[in-house]
């Protein structure tokens, strides 16, 4: 039994990779490349997937794919000529393949009626279509076309030499919500920098004095230039997505001037903060004016664009090993012991304060590194490229055009982003539900479309991309973008905001992600199924990712997903409440603060509110949300942590210290108990006891405050 | 494997007090016995829920036996031990007082628990055996653990 088991796991797993490959081969027929080869790669990878389906009785699979490899027989050997008609019909047989293999894997069944029509349009190619092109449809000429796209990029190389070279100067000062959006002025001129040669200056006239900095309201802004081939639009279009939320100016320069702002007189000061310091040599460094000029190939490109490079292409694949799951899990918890361990025993040294003996630190120094070297090695085994899901995507977009009668397009940027493994799986729902939602609800109909000048074709554009530590996912469509009036009319229709409401536009933006909000009208088929973007966000949420939309009218909207790389660690802020040592996610947490006694104000018999900035805020005691009893502390001065929460907006959390920021390895606690309310993990620290991961939504929502009393009387039910 | 509870023939059962009385279970879900571990309280946990405690890196939680049929918390004593036990795929620590010794006794020999009984005694408990100094109560593991596990929101 077990055997058979993992033999047909094993069938599946290569299922999968064939089928990977499948959407590769099409990709590159597609975009116009013809090698008989790659009419080979797909008819050995369709015959291999109707083999293995064989050995394991999987009729549908195995008559479908038989059928199919009939037709793609008559394509290798010239009997049949690969029309676009044709390139669209393999296309959709290889994404009904998937179907099938699916409900094979999931021992489903599947829709017969949509298998048969699937076989009758094979059927109907190899009736038709023998006749067709007797002489060779692959002309051996068009092959070239395979290597030619390396030399592309040369053209950049020089934008000053182009005669049609044109100089813009770009002002582009940004308000707070376009880093509350998720952007980076350091993207955004790093696409710049893409487009030709830039140079930029940072405008530090606008920074606060020292004193009292006033950490919400950003102090750069850039003056650009750039010279660039691309033309006004182009440089409009790096900007689309921010704008609105940065003061912006683009103005063409007709006489070039190439000269160097003046020096700034902060720039000491300031320019090792700034945060997009690609400077090559450390001595530029020191200069406040920022000299991105390097030609696009030389420039330190952004992850999406070096992501998105095919590495597969022209080179020889490497060679990989399958391992069991369990192993790797296995090595993985061994490997988080060996973190544990070691940092116990760097405490134990530490504890004994062994003074002028070089070699015991040396030793536990290079211990350490080692540890960490190991638990990144393994942290690489799990991470996948997030290619295979974005090419199941690229079939979610096939279907739901089909579905709506809209036309639509799918590019893939960074699909060679690695996330670990069980994030990739569990992004696959979430990402599902919004590539649907964005052909369904985002693009507009092909008639509406060329009513607003528009391509009737939408694009939806799909990238992954490192970010300092988190991984972040974008979907992109060019469609109508929000409607804003109709989003809020519903909201105040649901009672989700009241009558009157003064929200901004990325409030009115945001309110599509609440629970019991449904835009379309009329439920459609495809995303009105009783699930909204809510569940998008609590996905996303539960593995510790944020998602944020942008949307500008008759331009389009964009899905920001931003995730940790990994589940297996977390950054945490180790605190004390009550005497108990737990640990806070550094994501949730703002700021820690201690007020002035006029700070905190009281509210009726037991809320207090602190002020801040010329807000309130609540201030939640933990010890007493969580039931502990309060420790004893000699200080009365309050220590306060601002988190920023779904449920209440921000919340200063009362604790009795704060220890330090460490990196923790998560343990679960449902496999051996249960999910805990306000808990979301736990890990061991350096002395071997465990403490709590809190999660700070759990706790500050309005139905954890009544816990006290229904865990009493769950105690009661239960004797 | 098949499970402990319902195979027949002899079996062994490891005998500790709790509460002050004397309970068994069966020795194929015991996996080891520790002494006092730290344990880290849970918030808003029921009372014979101690906490999770560490054990080679895994989060196991521990439960206070005698609370759990309703005999009161167990007193803080040095002597008190954590018992591990592995039902399933779940690893679970019991607070008792001292384990006392090991019985092998035919499975015949277990007698049903007299239908007299009623609270949490009725369904945490599977049988019971006379021994020399009287009567021990043989736990039904699956039984308790069920009920102590947080209910899903």
């Amino acid at each position: 039994m077990a055997g058979q088991d993992s033999f047909r796991n094993l069938f599946f797993e290569e299922a999968e990779d064939l089928l990977g490959t499948l959407a590769d081969d099409i990709a590159r027929l597609k975009s116009g490349e013809r090698d008989e080869e790659i009419v080979h790669s797909i008819f050995r990878a369709v015959h291999s997937i109707k083999g293995s389906a064989g050995a394991f009785a999987l009729k549908h699979l195995v008559s479908f794919a038989h059928r199919f490899e009939t037709v793609l027989d008559a394509v290798r050997s010239d009997r049949l000529a690969l029309t676009p008609d044709l390139l669209r019909i393999v296309e959709r047989s290889v994404d009904h393949l998937s179907v099938l293999t699916e409900a094979a894997r999931n021992d489903r069944g599947t829709d017969q009626s949509t298998s048969d029509a699937a076989l009758a349009v094979l059927d109907a190619c190899l009736e038709g279509g023998v006749d067709v092109g007797s002489g060779s449809t692959l002309p051996m000429a068009e092959r070239v076309l395979v290597f030619s796209f390396a030399p592309l990029a040369l053209d950049f190389d020089d934008g000053e030499a182009k005669p049609s070279a044109q100089a813009f100067t770009i002002r582009f000062r940004p308000h707070p919500a376009l880093y509350d959006n998720g952007h980076e002025p350091a993207l955004l001129i790093a696409n710049l920098a893409e487009l030709g040669s830039i140079e930029t200056d940072l405008d530090l006239s606008t920074l606060p004095d020292w004193s009292s900095p006033d950490i919400i309201e950003p102090a750069f802004s850039w003056v650009i230039r750039i010279e660039t081939s691309a033309g006004l639009p182009a440089v409009q279009e790096v900007f689309e997505f921010v704008e609105g939320l940065c003061e912006l100016s683009i103005s063409e320069e007709h006489a070039p001037d190439a000269l160097p702002a003046p020096f700034d007189t902060f720039a000491d000061a300031v320019s090792a903060d700034v945060p997009f310091s690609p400077v090559p040599d450390p001595a530029a460094a020191r200069i406040a004016t920022m000299k991105l000029t390097e030609s696009p190939p030389v420039a330190p490109p952004s992850p999406a664009v070096a992501a998105s490079a095919p590495a597969s292409d022209g080179t020889a694949p490497q060679p990989t090993l399958r391992v069991d799951l369990d192993r790797i899990e296995r090595l993985f918890n061994a490997v988080g012991e060996l973190i544990i361990n070691q940092s116990m025993i760097a405490q134990r040294v530490d504890d004994l304060q062994i003074q002028f003996d070089t070699d015991m630190t040396a030793h536990v120094e290079s211990y350490r590194l080692l540890a960490r070297d190991i638990q990144e090695a393994v942290m690489a085994i799990r991470a996948q490229p997030v290619k295979p899901l974005f090419q199941r995507m690229s079939r979610i977009v096939r279907e739901a055009a089909e579905g709506t009668g809209k036309q639509a397009q799918i590019i893939m940027l960074g699909e060679a982003t690695e996330i670990d493994k069980t994030v990739v799986e569990r992004l696959a729902d979430p990402l599902t539900h919004m590539v649907r939602n964005s052909v369904d609800h985002g693009l507009e109909s092909p008639e509406d479309r060329r009513i607003a000048g528009k391509d009737p074709a939408g694009t939806i554009w799909l990238s992954a991309a490192h970010r300092s530590g988190s991984v972040v996912i974008t979907i992109r469509d060019d469609g109508a973008g929000l409607n804003r009036e109709k989003v809020l009319k519903v909201a105040v229709s649901k009672g989700l905001v009241p009558e009157g409401a003064d929200l901004s536009e990325a409030e009115i933006d945001n309110l599509i992600f609440l629970p019991g909000f449904s835009t379309a009208s009329a439920t459609s088929l495809l995303s009105g199924r009783g699930v909204g973007l809510d569940v998008v966000r609590t996905a996303v949420q539960a593995l510790g990712g944020r998602v944020g939309i942008t949307s500008r009218p008759g331009k389009g909207t964009e899905f920001t997903i931003c995730l940790p790389l990994t589940l297996a660690v977390l950054d945490g802020m180790l605190i004390s409440v009550g005497g108990t040592s737990m640990i806070v996610p550094i994501s949730a947490v703002l700021e820690t603060i201690r007020p002035l006694p006029g700070d905190v104000q009281q509210i009726g018999p037991d809320e207090r509110l602190l002020s801040i900035r010329g807000r309130y805020v609540p201030i939640i005691d933990l010890a007493e949300a969580l039931g502990f009893p309060p420790a004893e502390t000699d200080d009365p001065a309050m220590l306060l942590l601002l988190v920023e929460t779904e449920a209440r907006g921000t919340c200063a959390l009362l604790v009795n210290r704060v220890h330090d920021q460490r990196q923790v390895v998560i343990k679960g606690l449902e496999g051996n108990y249960g999910q805990v309310a306000g808990v979301s993990a736990a890990t061991v620290l350096g002395d071997g006891q465990i403490a709590l991961i809190l999660d700070p939504d759990g706790i500050v929502a309005p139905s954890y405050l009544g816990k006290s009393l229904a865990g009493a009387q769950r105690v009661a039910a239960l004797t | 494997m098949q499970d402990p509870a319902t195979s027949l023939g002899e079996i062994e059962l490891v005998v500790f007090c709790s509460g002050g009385q004397s309970f068994s279970l069966d020795i194929r879900y015991v996996r080891e016995i520790r002494g006092q571990s730290a344990i880290t309280q849970l918030p808003h946990a029921p009372e014979e829920v101690l906490g999770v405690m560490n054990l080679r890196g895994a989060v196991i939680p521990v439960f206070d036996l005698s609370s759990c049929f309703g005999l009161g918390p167990t007193a803080a004593d040095p002597r008190n031990v954590i018992m591990i036990a592995m039902n399933g795929a779940r690893m679970i620590g019991l607070l008792v007082q001292a384990v006392s010794e090991i019985v092998s006794i035919q499975h015949s020999s277990i007698q049903d628990a007299p239908a007299m009984l009623g609270g949490p005694a009725q369904s945490h408990i599977s049988g019971l055996i006379p021994l020399a100094d009287g009567m021990s109560r043989v736990i039904d593991l699956p039984a308790l653990i069920q009920r102590r596990l947080p209910v899903p929101a």
